[in-house]
């Protein structure tokens, strides 16, 4: 199902706006609208945060992906860092840890078609989130 | 970076053109604050024509700069939105309500003479 996967690290607050960039690039070169693209980058602007500001490090995948008729780009933000306790309560609009730091994740569940989150205390989270490009 | 604060008259004009990491947001914030202070400018305008992306980080720092500039005395306007930009702050959550905004910076101008006039 997948072709290429590309990587950024995520270990400064720098690499925030690398990761953006880079998710923009993608998106643009499979045909995504202006609209989708910023879309794209700002959904891995905040997945890129939330991993600077919990996990400290962390990655960020990019990978082209297809079914039957459709392509899309799947961003897999990845780090080992303390993990999500309550995810209900984590996709609560409105609900933040951090003092109103970053949107949350309800805010790129929206930006995005499909998502989903694995995480563990203390043991990680990775969080998959694709958008399919529109035909 | 740097951006550039230009002073017109009592106004202060900032057009954004770069693609804004946090520090660089963090200064503009100050380096703005610190300008109105000097200048004793009543009115600032931010263009953000050339932004592509604001994200909920920078959404902040700008609710922020324009909520500090008040409390000092001066009014600030935020002009040029993109159409993609102003779609995902939405999605995002974010509604930024108490912000003045304008369609461009002419219209930015007009909007800030009339408010600091009444």
């Amino acid at each position: 199902m997948s072709t290429t996967q590309t990587c950024v690290h995520i270990k400064k607050e720098w690499d925030i706006v690398g990761a953006r960039q880079m998710g923009r690039e993608k998106a643009k070169e499979l045909g995504f609208g202006t609209v989708d693209q910023a879309r794209i980058a700002t959904a891995i602007s905040e997945l890129a945060r939330n991993i600077y500001l919990y996990a400290e490090t962390g990655k960020i995948y990019y990978e082209v992906v297809s079914d039957l008729n459709r392509v899309g780009l799947k961003i897999i933000a990845s780090d080992n860092g303390p993990g999500i306790s309550d995810i209900s309560k984590m996709m609560e609009d409105g609900f933040s840890t951090s003092g109103g730091l970053g949107a949350g994740l309800p805010g790129v569940k929206r930006l995005m078609d499909d998502f989903d989150i694995d995480s563990e205390e203390n043991n990680g989270t990775t969080i998959t989130a694709i958008k399919w490009v529109r035909k | 970076m740097r951006i550039p604060i230009l002073k017109l008259h009592n106004y202060l004009l900032v057009s954004i053109q770069i693609d804004l990491d946090d520090q660089s947001a963090i200064e503009f914030q100050e380096d703005l604050l610190n300008k109105i202070h000097k200048s004793g400018s009543t009115g600032v305008v931010i263009d953000l024509t050339s932004v592509d992306i604001i994200d909920s980080f920078i959404a902040k720092v700008l609710g922020d700069v324009v909520s500090m500039s008040d409390l000092m005395g001066a009014k600030v306007v935020l002009t040029g939105i993109q159409p993609a930009v102003a779609m995902t702050l939405i999605e995002l959550g974010i509604h930024m309500q108490q912000v003045s905004t304008a369609l461009d910076l002419e219209q930015g101008l007009i909007k800030l003479r009339q408010e600091l006039e009444e």
